[in-house]
Formats: C-alpha cells, sequence, structure tokens
C-alpha cells in the first residue's frame, strides 16, 4: 500500500512539473478526476456528459470533445481519443493556467498561442488548418443553440458577418473572384487580438491552492 | 391726452405689426422648416407675443392712474435686471466654463501637456481674481449647489456607461481599494496629523485627534470628478482605469460614513466602543442602501420605459429623472447617493438600451454627456473661484505635512493591499499597476465641498486650505505629470477600436467554456455565478422589463443587431458603402456561389437575353420606387424606431450589399487579369445595349472629342461616385435571379468593345474609389454644336448630362451630384477641363479617346474605345 503511495505521489510530482501546477492543484484535480470516472483509470465521453453542470452549457459537445481531442495533448498526434487518462485530462486543464508575474513578454506571448491554439482547435473540426465558413457557422449555431428558434436563423448571418470580418481584416484587397478559404491560425490571432487572451482565459479555481487562501483569510 | 392716443395706437399697430411678421414668419416656417425649427419658432413666437402682450398690458394699466395724477412720461425702456439676475448669472457662467473649456480644445498645444481640469481651475482663480479685484464678493463651491446640481450628473454618466464586465471582474480589488484603502488613508493621515500637531504646538496645538480623524477622513478620498478628468485624457487601459475610478466611486460610502462619524463624536467629544460597532452598522446601511434605493429606481425605470414606445419623446427623461430621485432618495437618509446613482444606472441600463428607440438612446447619451461635462467644467472653475475668495489660514507645517501624508499613505495602502490582493488575483497587478493606482489617487472637489461643510469649528479655514492644497497639488502636479509617465513606462494603453463580431462570438464563446471548464472541475467558481445570473436575468428579468420580441435576443444576437444597424446608418450618412468591412463581400466567402459561377458558364443566348430582360425591367422599376424617397426620409425613417424598423433596415443594407455585387457581375470581366477594364463608348442612339441580340454590337460611329469628364471627377474627388439610392436600384431581385451572375460575367468575356482604365499610383486615393470607378463603366455620348457641347454619361444606374461652351465658365454636375465649377478649352484638338481642383485633358488617338485626369499628386488615364 505504502508504495503504491509513493508511486501516485511520484506520477504526481512529475506531472507537476510537467505541466506547472502545483502538487496541490494536481491533487485536487486527481480526486475530481477519479470522481468522474467512478475510479477508473480512464474517462470516457459518457463520464463527460453525465456532468450536471454541462447540461445547460450550450457548448457542452465542444467542450467534452477538447478533452479527447489529441491535438490539445501537443504531442504531435491527430484525432480523437476514446478515452484518456488522467495526465491528458491535466494537459487539456493545462490550457486554463492564468500568467504569473514572473512570466516574461514572450512567455505571455507563447502562453496566449497556446490558448488560442486551444480555441482554433475546438473550431477546426478536420483539422485543415484552416476554419471554413461551415465550421464557423456550427460554432455560432452552437453558441445560439439554446436560444431556440431565432438562435438558428440568426447564427447563419453572424457567422457569415464574422466570416466576411475576417477576411476583410487579414485580405483586405480581394478580387472578386478570389476565394477566401477560411481562417488559418495567423489570421485567428490576428481577429483576436484586441481580447487579452492569456488573462482571460483561465480558471480561478487552479490558481489558488489552499495554503495561500489560509494565509489571506486570516489576515 | 393726444399724445396718450397717439402713443396707444403707436403701439397697438407695433403689435399688429409684430404678430402679422410673425405669422407670417409661422406660416413660411410651417411650410419650409423641419420640425424642430418649427417648434422653437412657433414657442419663440409665442413667447414674444406674451411678452408684448403683457408689455400693453402694463401700459393700460399705468395709462389709468395718469389720467387722474399728472405722472412722468410712459416709460418706453425699463431696466430690471433682479428680476432675471439668478438666471441670467448662472448662464452667464455656463457660457463661461463652455467658452472656456471651447477655447482650450483650439490650443492643440497646450491641451496635449495640461490637463484640462488644471486649466479650468486656472480660470477659475483669473475669474475670482478679477470679481474680487472689482469689488464684489466672489460665490464660493456651495455644498448644496455642489451635491445637489453639480455631482449627479457627473455621477450619473460614469454609472450609467460603467463598463460593467471589466469592473464585475475586478470588484473584489476594487472594492479592497475603496473600503479598507480609504479606512487606512483616513486614519494614518489622521493619525500622523495628530501626532505632528502636538509635536509642532502653537497655533496647532489646538487641534484635537477626532478633529485630526475628521481632516482624514476628508482629504483621503479619492475624488471621481478628478479621477475622471485626468484618466479620460490618458486612455489607460482597461483595467487601470477601472481599479482607480472604481475605487473613486465606491469609496464613497467609506467617506460618507467616516464623515458623520467624526463630525458628531468632535462635537461630542468622546467615542464608545457601542460608537464604534455603530459605525460598522451604519457603514452597511449606508452602502447597502444606497445600493438597494439606486436598483429600486433602477428597476422602476427600466419598467416604465416598457411602455413608452408611443411616446418617444419623453423616452430619455425618464431616465435622468429616476436616477436624480434615486440619488436625492438616498441623500434624503444619508445613504450613499453615489452608490445610489451607479447602481440605478447600471440596473437601468441593459433594459432601457432594449427599450427605447434608437434616437432615444442617442439622446441619452449626449444630454449626460453633456451635462457631466459642463458640471465638470464649473466644478473646477468655481473651485478656483473659491481659492480665491474664501479665507485661508496659512500653516506651512500643516500644509506641507498633510501633501506628504497624503501621498505616503497612499503609497503604503496600495502596496500593503496589492500584495494581500495579489494572493486572490488571476491576473496579479505588476509594480507598474501599482504605482499607476497609487498616483492617480487624486483629490477633488468632494474633499473641498466637505471641508466647506464642516461646522465652523475654530480649525475649519485650516483644514480648508489645506485640502485646497492637497486638490491643487494632485490635480496640477500629479494630473500633469501623469501622462508622461504613463507614457515613460509604457503602461498599456487602452484599444481604440470598436468591438468587432468576431471579438464577441469569442467573448461569449469563453464564457461559456471557462463555465464548462469549472464544471468538469467541479468547482463553482465566478463563471459558474455569472452563468446563473444570467440565466436567471433571461428567464424572468428580462420578460418582465423588456417589451416585445427583443426580451428574448441572445446577446450575441443583439450584438450583431446593433452592428448591423451602425453600419446601415454609416452607410445612409456617408452615401456609400465605404465603410463596409473592405471590398469582400460574400462572394470571397461563399464557397457556393464560387462554385456556381463557375460550373455555370454556359447559357444559351435566348435565356440569357430572357434574363437580362428581367433584370432591367426590376432595375427600372426600383429606379422609380427610389425616387420618391427624399434624402431626408432616408435618414429619417428608418431610424425613427430601431424595433419596428430593423428588418427594413436589414433588408436596405441587403439590397446595398447586392447591387454592388451585381454591379460586379454585370460589368467586370471575369478575367480580370487578362482582360483590362471594360467600358463601352456609344452614341445615343443604341440605347439597347442590355436586350440587343447581337452581342456585339460594335459599330461604326464617329466620335468627337469624347469626354467621361463627370465620372473622372468622382474619382478624385472624396465622395464615391455612387449613392446608396441609385446602388439599391441594382440590388432588386438580385437573389431571385441566381443563376444570373453566371451569365452577366460570360457575357462580358465575350468581347465588348473595351477601353482602357489604369490607375497611376497614388496612394492618396482610397482603394475603394478607384474600384468602384473601375466597376462602373459609363456610355458616354458627346453632341458638338459648334462651340457648345453636351456630354452625357450612362451608367446602369444614372446619367448625367452636362451642356457646356468653349471658353466659357459652367457649373457641371459629377456622377456623385455634387456641382463644380469648370472651365473648357481646345488645344490642338484636345479639350481641356480646368477647375480648382484638377485639370482634366481628352484628346482622340486613332480609335482611342484618351482621357488624363490631374489632380495634386495624382494623375489618373482612361482610355476609352470607340463603339
Amino acid at each position: 500500500m505504502g508504495a503504491s503511495q509513493t508511486r501516485t505521489e511520484d506520477i504526481f510530482q512529475d506531472l507537476s512539473d510537467k505541466t506547472g501546477f502545483s502538487l496541490e492543484q494536481i491533487r485536487i484535480l486527481h480526486k475530481r478526476f477519479r470522481q468522474l470516472s467512478g475510479d477508473e483509470e480512464t474517462i470516457s465521453k459518457e463520464n463527460l456528459e453525465n456532468i450536471q453542470a454541462l447540461d445547460k452549457n450550450p457548448i457542452r459537445n465542444q467542450i467534452i470533445e477538447a478533452f479527447f481531442d489529441k491535438r490539445n495533448q501537443n504531442d504531435g498526434e491527430v484525432g480523437s481519443s476514446v478515452e484518456i487518462g488522467f495526465e491528458q485530462f491535466v494537459k487539456v486543464m493545462c490550457h486554463f493556467k492564468p500568467p504569473t508575474l514572473k512570466m516574461t513578454t514572450e512567455d505571455k506571448e507563447a502562453m496566449r498561442r497556446e490558448k488560442l491554439r486551444f480555441l482554433f482547435n475546438m473550431h477546426d473540426t478536420d483539422n485543415d488548418g484552416t476554419i471554413t465558413l461551415d465550421e464557423y457557422r456550427k460554432v455560432v449555431e452552437e453558441l445560439l443553440s439554446k436560444s431556440g428558434a431565432i438562435g438558428l436563423e440568426a447564427a447563419k448571418a453572424i457567422a457569415d458577418a464574422a466570416m466576411l470580418e475576417v477576411a476583410s481584416i487579414n485580405v483586405p484587397h480581394m478580387e472578386p473572384d478570389e476565394f477566401y478559404e477560411g481562417i488559418t491560425f495567423e489570421h485567428f490571432e490576428q481577429i483576436l487580438k484586441g481580447l487579452e487572451m492569456e488573462s482571460r482565459m483561465n480558471i480561478r479555481f487552479l490558481d489558488v491552492d489552499t495554503s495561500t487562501m489560509h494565509c489571506g483569510k486570516s489576515q | 391726452m393726444n399724445e396718450k392716443v397717439f402713443l396707444h395706437s403707436l403701439f397697438s399697430g407695433y403689435i399688429s405689426l409684430c404678430s402679422n411678421t410673425l405669422t407670417h414668419m409661422f406660416v413660411q416656417a410651417y411650410t419650409t422648416c423641419s420640425t424642430e425649427t418649427l417648434s422653437s419658432l412657433s414657442s419663440l413666437s409665442l413667447s414674444i407675443s406674451s411678452h408684448i402682450m403683457s408689455l400693453l398690458g402694463a401700459s393700460q394699466d399705468t395709462q389709468g392712474p395718469t389720467n387722474v395724477t399728472h405722472k412722468k412720461a410712459f416709460p418706453v425702456l425699463i431696466f430690471n435686471y433682479a428680476h432675471v439676475r439668478t438666471p441670467f448669472e448662472i448662464s452667464l457662467w455656463i457660457l463661461l466654463a463652455l467658452l472656456m473649456k471651447l477655447g482650450f480644445h483650439l490650443i492643440p498645444r497646450v491641451s496635449r501637456v495640461v490637463p484640462e481640469s488644471c486649466l479650468l481651475i486656472v480660470v477659475g482663480l483669473l475669474v475670482g481674481g478679477f470679481i474680487k479685484a472689482i469689488g464684489e464678493k466672489a460665490p464660493a463651491l456651495d455644498d448644496t449647489l455642489f451635491f445637489l446640481y453639480l455631482l449627479p450628473p457627473i455621477i450619473l454618466d460614469a454609472g450609467y456607461f460603467l463598463p460593467i464586465r471589466p469592473f464585475t471582474e475586478n470588484v473584489g480589488t476594487i472594492l479592497v481599494f475603496a473600503v479598507v484603502g480609504t479606512l487606512w488613508n483616513a486614519f494614518f493621515t489622521g493619525g500622523v496629523m495628530y501626532g505632528v500637531c502636538q509635536l509642532e504646538g502653537g497655533q496647532l496645538a489646538g487641534v484635537d485627534l477626532l478633529s485630526c480623524l475628521l481632516f482624514g477622513a476628508i482629504v483621503s478620498a479619492v475624488d471621481p470628478v478628478a479621477v475622471l478628468a485626468v484618466f479620460e485624457e490618458i486612455h489607460i487601459n482597461e483595467l487601470l482605469h477601472i481599479l482607480v475610478f472604481g475605487e473613486s466611486l465606491l469609496n464613497d460610502a467609506v467617506t460618507v460614513v467616516l464623515y458623520h462619524l467624526f463630525k458628531e463624536f468632535s462635537a461630542v467629544g468622546t467615542v464608545t466602543v457601542v460608537d464604534g460597532v455603530l459605525a460598522v452598522v451604519c457603514f452597511f446601511v449606508v452602502s447597502l442602501g444606497g445600493l438597494m434605493v439606486g436598483a429600486i429606481y433602477g428597476v422602476l425605470g427600466a419598467f416604465t420605459s416598457r411602455f413608452t414606445s408611443h411616446t418617444r419623446v419623453i423616452e430619455p427623461l425618464f431616465v435622468f429623472l429616476y436616477s436624480y430621485m434615486a440619488y436625492l432618495s438616498a441623500e434624503v437618509f444619508h445613504l450613499s447617493g453615489i452608490m445610489s446613482l451607479i447602481a440605478c444606472g447600471v440596473t437601468m441600463r441593459p433594459y432601457v438600451e432594449a427599450n427605447v428607440s434608437h434616437k432615444s438612446y442617442t439622446t441619452i447619451k449626449y444630454f449626460l454627456k453633456m451635462w457631466s461635462s459642463v458640471s465638470e467644467t464649473l466644478i473646477f472653475i468655481f473651485l478656483g473661484v473659491s481659492t480665491v475668495a474664501g479665507p485661508h489660514a496659512w500653516n506651512w507645517t500643516f500644509v506641507v505635512v498633510t501633501v506628504i501624508l497624503c501621498l505616503v499613505s497612499r503609497v503604503m495602502g496600495v502596496i500593503g493591499l496589492t500584495y494581500i490582493i495579489n494572493k486572490f488575483r488571476i491576473v496579479k497587478l505588476t509594480k507598474k499597476d501599482q504605482f499607476i493606482v497609487a498616483y492617480g489617487g487624486l483629490r477633488g472637489a468632494i474633499a473641498y465641498s466637505l471641508g466647506f461643510l464642516l461646522p465652523n469649528h475654530q480649525m475649519k479655514t485650516l483644514f480648508l486650505t489645506a485640502i485646497i492644497t492637497v486638490v491643487f497639488f494632485t490635480v496640477f502636479v500629479q494630473g500633469m505629470t501623469i501622462r508622461p509617465l504613463v507614457e515613460l513606462l509604457a503602461v498599456k494603453k487602452k484599444k481604440e477600436t470598436r468591438r468587432s463580431i468576431n471579438e464577441e462570438i469569442h467573448t461569449q464563446f469563453l464564457d461559456h467554456l471557462l463555465t464548462g471548464i469549472e464544471g468538469v472541475c467541479g468547482h463553482y467558481g465566478h463563471h459558474h455565478w455569472k452563468d446563473k445570473l444570467n440565466r436567471f436575468n433571461k428567464t424572468y428579468v428580462k420578460r418582465w422589463l423588456i417589451a416585445g420580441d427583443r426580451s428574448m435576443e441572445p446577446q450575441l444576437i443583439s450584438f450583431y443587431n446593433k452592428m448591423e444597424m451602425r453600419q446601415a446608418m454609416l452607410m445612409v450618412e456617408s452615401g456609400s458603402s465605404a465603410r463596409l468591412p473592405g471590398l469582400i463581400s460574400m462572394q470571397n466567402i461563399q464557397p457556393k456561389v464560387e462554385s456556381r459561377g463557375r460550373t455555370l458558364p454556359k447559357i444559351s443566348k435566348g435565356r440569357e437575353e430572357e434574363i437580362r430582360r428581367i433584370l432591367r425591367a426590376n432595375l427600372q422599376q426600383t429606379k422609380q420606387r427610389l425616387r420618391s424617397y427624399s434624402r431626408h426620409d432616408l435618414m429619417g425613417d428608418p431610424f425613427e424606431d430601431m424595433n419596428e424598423n430593423l428588418s427594413e433596415m436589414r433588408f436596405r443594407k441587403q439590397r446595398v450589399e447586392m447591387e454592388r455585387r451585381m454591379s460586379h457581375y454585370l460589368t467586370v470581366p471575369a478575367n480580370r487579369q487578362e482582360t483590362p477594364l471594360v467600358r463601352r463608348v456609344r452614341f445615343e442612339s443604341d440605347g439597347q445595349d442590355y436586350t440587343s441580340k447581337e452581342r456585339s454590337d460594335i459599330r461604326a460611329c464617329n466620335i468627337g472629342p469624347t469626354s467621361s469628364f463627370s465620372d473622372a471627377i468622382s474619382v478624385l474627388d472624396e465622395s464615391p461616385p455612387l449613392r446608396p439610392n441609385q446602388m439599391s436600384q441594382g440590388g432588386a431581385r438580385r437573389r431571385a435571379e441566381h443563376g444570373t451572375q453566371a451569365t452577366a460575367d460570360d457575357a462580358e468575356e465575350t468581347g465588348e468593345p473595351q477601353t482602357q482604365l489604369r490607375r497611376v499610383s497614388d496612394p492618396a486615393v482610397p482603394e475603394m474609389m478607384i474600384k468602384m470607378t473601375k466597376d462602373v463603366k459609363p456610355v458616354t455620348t458627346i453632341k458638338q454644336n459648334g462651340a457648345d457641347f453636351t456630354i452625357e454619361v450612362k451608367t446602369p444606374m444614372r446619367t448625367n448630362v452636362n451642356s457646356f461652351s468653349l471658353g466659357k465658365e459652367t457649373e457641371i454636375t459629377a456622377m456623385d451630384g455634387r456641382k463644380f465649377k469648370c472651365t473648357v478649352r481646345e488645344e490642338n484638338g484636345k479639350l481641356v477641363f480646368e477647375t480648382d481642383k484638377f485639370t482634366s485633358v481628352r484628346e482622340i488617338q486613332g480609335e482611342d479617346m484618351v482621357e488624363t485626369v490631374t489632380a495634386g499628386s495624382a494623375c489618373l488615364i482612361r482610355k476609352s474605345k470607340r463603339v
């Protein structure tokens, strides 16, 4: 028993080094992982679909897909896995880490790209490096899927307008017979320049470990 | 008596004359003027005539007694300044303030270095000095005037347009700064001040601890007016702006409580523990009570705006009145009026904006901005004036120590608090941020007014002088140096661009994503509760507070609608589609259209003919229909009510967009690279271009010195050649004729007589314009009759005819409807058009007519082929 205990600790330590999460955070995540998987080693899509908090989320499917998307594991593979283990789970969570004070500008830039890449992958379902109009329409449709009929009706128009905007920002002078294939990652970066992704796309819970919380409260 | 009768008749004659003229004007106004002018004119005429009537009445009254007792003659001119004195002086002050504001912006060099607030204070000092010099008593910044009239507009403006998202995201930090920070400042400043006073002795020995704390409370609060005035000008990033500004708004409750607390205590002289506890309770009552009062009025306001769809004119007033009532109601109970006002504005805004018409929305915006800017100007001017006016007790030690303490306590407070806050913040505050937050803690008129409100304490003048010094120090020294410092430290600035639809989509996407990830983590955090609140708002609140369908609209859709609306308006206003996102249209991103264009290249001649006929008929139809629209209608009608006309707007926009595409297909050759631009030059006899059976309608025609002068004008001029109503003509039924584009493209390829249009590079000519001119291929017909020429330029949208004689200055109408004065000469067979803006030369070179237009460094060469 003691041996397995240290083995998990080693794994945690290893993960912590890899991802930059603190041991405490890894432990919290592991607990949750166990809870979700029903004490199994891996998690399947059904496990995530059972989460109640996600029920009302319009982009639920995309969120769940993202966990199983191999592109988000950063090991060069593509496609979708059926099940993921704890390590993969943590690696996905890794995209929601906030920047720290010590980070240099370059680090922040890298973090930003990585977060944007995650979003891009969520949109680019067929992994061809561009978000085509159809894919973009799908995104907006999903986003408005909880708003009933008006939503679906407007989704197409909104996606079209958005696509038009991307095209006009990135390729300002297009010949009429030219065709804008879709949003590449560079263009994607360009259009979301205004959103400070590195400081927005993060989860508070991952940041506060209980030890500092304690110290904060006592003051 | 004779004299009197004469006078009377003169008077009545004058009256009737006046009223006649007025009636005349009235009638004329009715027929010619717009409604606004009309109403103002009629009210003016009414007021004038009533004034005259009252004069007449007065004169008749005086006639009675004059009959009996012999008195001096009837006064023709009466001087009664006292009667209008108050409003007159108020207007004069406001006028002065506005003129000063106007003046500063005329001198860009000064306004770039010195913030407006500083200049206004200086003006106030000068005016105060002047008033003193002529021996009058200068008006001080009265606390009633300040708190009841000058402050509310500024706070309402700030509250109504409070950027909700950054505010809620940072509300914790803001609260800590506002509450703990202000408390710390007050106690630290007050405490140390007391120590200094004890050490110094002399004049200061009489200052007791409670007075010192009272002073500390007054002087420690960051002032929203001063902060706004300075921060608006330096365009700092959203986070820092909301931190400093939010703090200045929320610290009001603390200041109010501390102020009343210490005022009370310093009168009594003792403090018990119970008092302390009560003070804490009081703080919660004051702040939460203020918020609640504001929220109630906000909900009431939103609810009222639900029913105003038939009386649009008074809509904006509801917003102002409910907010003002919220402020006053809070003040009745000595609750925090500022917090109440902000709560009211924030609560009301989303619902009111969904309910009111677009015009009302603009009115609200402008009125708020106008009032707040007038108030702000007046506050700073009055601050200057009162400085000159007020009694002063200058004590070097006291003043210098106050200034230093204010700085020190602020810096210590910010650094200490940030240390704690950073443990909880996801995005940490950097050293730079801390510096700006500390340095941006400006003090202002609220502190002065609170000091002014003090009971006639022995130390009141001493305090007031110190407060004024602190205010001046922060506004002048910090206010002036903060801009260079921001640049020196390279603090991130606010981005100026409007939010794009992609950003909005991703903001929403991100919200849902983060909520989802929180759900996966099993952690109910910030996003989870926000999501809950949004859902509650959507299911219950919106239904009650927003009228009609818009209550069901998700945020993204309403954002999209607003964006569409804005673009449509821009288009109508500028008279072109130049502001549409670039030149890219749906065909560039739509794979379907593109492929169809490629797959349907062959259509039988007969079918093509038919389509052309239909198209042509439709073009004419729309043209006729659209002619009945006046420009005024186009401007006025669609925006009368956003709710009703949104669909119409969209439709219209679509039509414009369609037309653009249409003109494309009709005129641009498909393989643009190989084929240069096409333009037909023909005689008026063959006007059957679109219906003619043969595509090759090249005819042997002789051409005079051909010219398409007027469209050349439109190239070089800023205004695009097409006006919206012309543009829309082509768009009709575009959709119905989906296949036509291919035909049209195809048709062009079959070999039209071609002309070449080449642009000799000029960066000044907008890309759009060039494109537009390229796309429109006018058919020019020139008739010569001796020295008289008639040039007719025909495009599918418009026909433009100009007649002129050689050597005479003539007015020429350009394609976009504008008129130019122009002289035409003939030089070696060339036609030379000369205006003050450009020169155009046309000459015949074999089969071509070459036209060279030069304007400054820009040059356009256009070749036309003979038809």
